[in-house]
């Protein structure tokens, strides 16, 4: 009995800790977020979206950047999102407890949390050193292998979510395997496959890494994916560690235009599968 | 009588046929589909292989040039072309120390506040604020952190820790030097805010899965609720809890953007924390365009073949704890 007050100070004491923890980590990152839409927000004109970026110590705009960003994730999740999907597929309906899928998960486990700059490396390798020049496509490329294996995890949890009776009944009323699949399986994780993809956009359009070697930038208009491309991530790099106040200043609203994108992007895809799932 | 029941015959015949001419197409578009899934799991592995050869294949000439002493020198020349990977791997190496020695019990407090102390009605709202911010790119940390954090740390913290530190002996030399703002302290301080979201959001899907059963019965018995998390909620699931914090040191390792900012750059060991140092990633992210010769850029190439298999390890690792959690849960 003797005991209770002790342990009652020690129980406050490690609460209130993991209060604090709370409390002084939600801080930062709520820190970060009203500095970046203060600084962003006092550069967003329509300037921004309409003129080109500028050489030093001149006024401009990110609509080269922006336009490249989204070529190059446009291309990058097109590429990425069927391999993503059949090999994802492949892991939940075919492989499923096999030596083969047990493999494919592991590796792509690892290549889902792998550092993007080695990615960029292996592009650089194979596709920009062969080439001779940097270029859109493996900016492009380099994105779509980021893409694969977000896909893949999110296609191999959604359609085990899919009960094994539906598929059943498919496979009783005579419908080869494939189509279960098909015409069932993928109509009834639609939600989810969708918000996959949806996170696989959010976290390759954010992506700097991998672009600086690959794609590299380019000050001017281009739409040549065999020419280097601007993006807006490359565009706020070089932007933000040079001396210049306007370039400065193009950085902030480039990071504010990238998050507002992402966060949009990662909310619709939660809004979408807290629809899709029946709970 | 014949006449008419022929072309009946016959209609049946050619439906038997139709029948299996589907039945074929089925089975060979049936056989189609499931290569090509197939292939595409195939392709994943591929991209690993691809990734590992390529970077081996690219390192060579400079293992070759250097040899193993590549590990461990500190000199990095362009000029003499002398390269060596020492800095940047201690410099990787410390500020991921230092990221997750603060995210860690830091991000564990916000978990066990989110899965025991939290009001209901706040829970998921916090929750998908904390996924939110893991979403958020790199870069914008990044940002923040030169603009905002590098003065901040040069103008007030630094100094304070000069001054603080100055006369003890062996912390003297640890927070050494003029305070320039960057250098290696900002970047793990960095790091550990950018980390922060995956050690909280793994934390707490793994300490979801502790049976209510569990935690009632310790309730039951008159457990406080630090007595419940200490002695039910934390060994049930330590096997997830470590598989989670190596998640979440294989993405510090590798973190780009948000450090090259702040590191300041330099290829020199430096007893001081808040002296300018390097990462094997920031040194990748600034040089590898400006890099000429085969040998600086090969040298590169074998810093990112160092970074891929350190991080390969380490998530290696996490994916192995993490899938021991799954089978115990029944998963």
């Amino acid at each position: 009995m003797s005991f209770y007050p002790a342990r009652r100070r020690r129980n406050s004491m490690w609460m209130g800790l993991s209060v604090a923890a709370a409390g002084f980590g939600l801080t930062w990152l709520f820190l970060i977020l009203a500095v970046l839409f203060w600084k962003g927000l006092s550069g967003v004109s329509l300037d921004v979206f309409t003129q080109m970026t500028p050489p030093p110590g001149s006024a401009g705009g990110l609509l080269n950047a922006i336009a490249g960003s989204l070529i190059m994730t446009i291309i990058g999740v097109a590429v990425g999102t069927p391999l993503g999907l059949l090999a994802g597929t492949y892991l939940a309906e075919y492989g499923r407890y096999g030596k083969l899928a047990f493999v494919v998960r592991f590796i792509n486990d690892i290549l889902l949390s792998a550092p993007s700059i080695v990615i960029g490396l292996f592009i650089y390798e194979v596709v920009v050193a062969p080439m001779g020049h940097f270029s859109a496509i493996a900016g492009s490329i380099a994105l779509a292998v980021l893409v694969v294996p977000v896909v893949v995890r999110t296609t191999e949890d959604m359609l085990n979510l899919v009960p094994n009776s539906l598929r059943e009944a498919g496979a009783a009323l005579g419908m080869p395997r494939s189509l279960v699949i098909q015409r069932i399986g993928y109509r009834a994780a639609r939600a989810g496959l969708l918000t996959g993809m949806l996170l696989a956009v959010a976290r390759v359009s954010g992506e700097t890494a991998p672009l600086l070697f690959t794609s590299l930038n380019n000050q001017f208009w281009s739409l040549n994916l065999n020419a280097p491309m601007s993006s807006l991530p490359a565009v706020i790099f070089q932007f933000a560690l040079s001396p210049y106040k306007e370039w400065q200043q193009l950085a902030w609203t480039g990071a504010l235009i990238i998050t507002l994108a992402v966060l949009t992007l990662s909310i619709g895809a939660r809004a979408l599968a807290a629809r899709g799932t029946v709970k | 009588m014949t006449e008419i029941a022929m072309p009946q015959i016959e209609s049946t015949n050619s439906r038997v046929e139709t029948r299996v001419k589907a039945v074929k197409r089925f089975a060979s578009g049936d056989n189609f589909f499931r290569r090509s899934t197939q292939g595409a799991a195939l392709v994943v592995l591929l991209l690993l292989g691809g990734v590992i050869i390529s970077l081996i294949q690219g390192s060579i000439p400079a293992f070759q040039a250097f040899g193993l002493g590549f590990f461990t020198t500190e000199i990095w020349n362009p000029v003499t072309e002398k390269f060596g990977a020492g800095a940047a791997i201690y410099g990787t190496l410390v500020t991921s120390a230092i990221a997750m020695a603060i995210a860690v019990p830091v991000g564990i407090g916000i978990a066990i506040f989110l899965t025991e102390l939290c009001p209901p009605g706040l829970r998921r709202p916090v929750g998908i604020a904390i996924e939110l911010l893991a979403g958020i790119p790199s870069i914008i940390y990044g940002i923040w952190g030169l603009f905002v954090f590098a003065p901040f740390m040069q103008q007030y913290v630094q100094p304070a820790l000069i001054a603080l530190f100055g006369d003890v002996p062996l912390l003297s030399s640890v927070f050494a030097g003029p305070p320039y703002g960057i250098g290696i302290l900002t970047a793990s301080l960095i790091l550990a805010i950018m980390v922060l979201p995956f050690v909280t959001s793994i934390s707490r899907d793994v300490f979801e899965t502790v049976p209510p059963m569990l935690k009632e019965s310790a309730y039951g018995v008159g457990c406080t609720t630090w007595e419940v998390v200490a002695n039910i909620v934390i060994p049930y699931t330590r096997v997830g809890v470590i598989g989670g914090v190596m998640l979440g040191l294989g993405r510090a390792l590798g973190e780009t953007m948000a450090v090259t900012f702040v590191i300041g750059n330099a290829h020199k060991i430096s007893a001081s924390l808040i002296a300018p140092g390097t990462t094997i990633s920031a040194t990748i992210a600034n040089e590898f365009t400006e890099a000429v010769g085969d040998l600086y850029t090969s040298s590169l190439i074998a810093l990112g073949l160092i970074l891929f298999m350190i991080t390969f390890i380490v998530l290696a690792i996490a994916r192995i704890m993490l899938m021991r959690l799954d089978v115990k849960a029944g998963r």
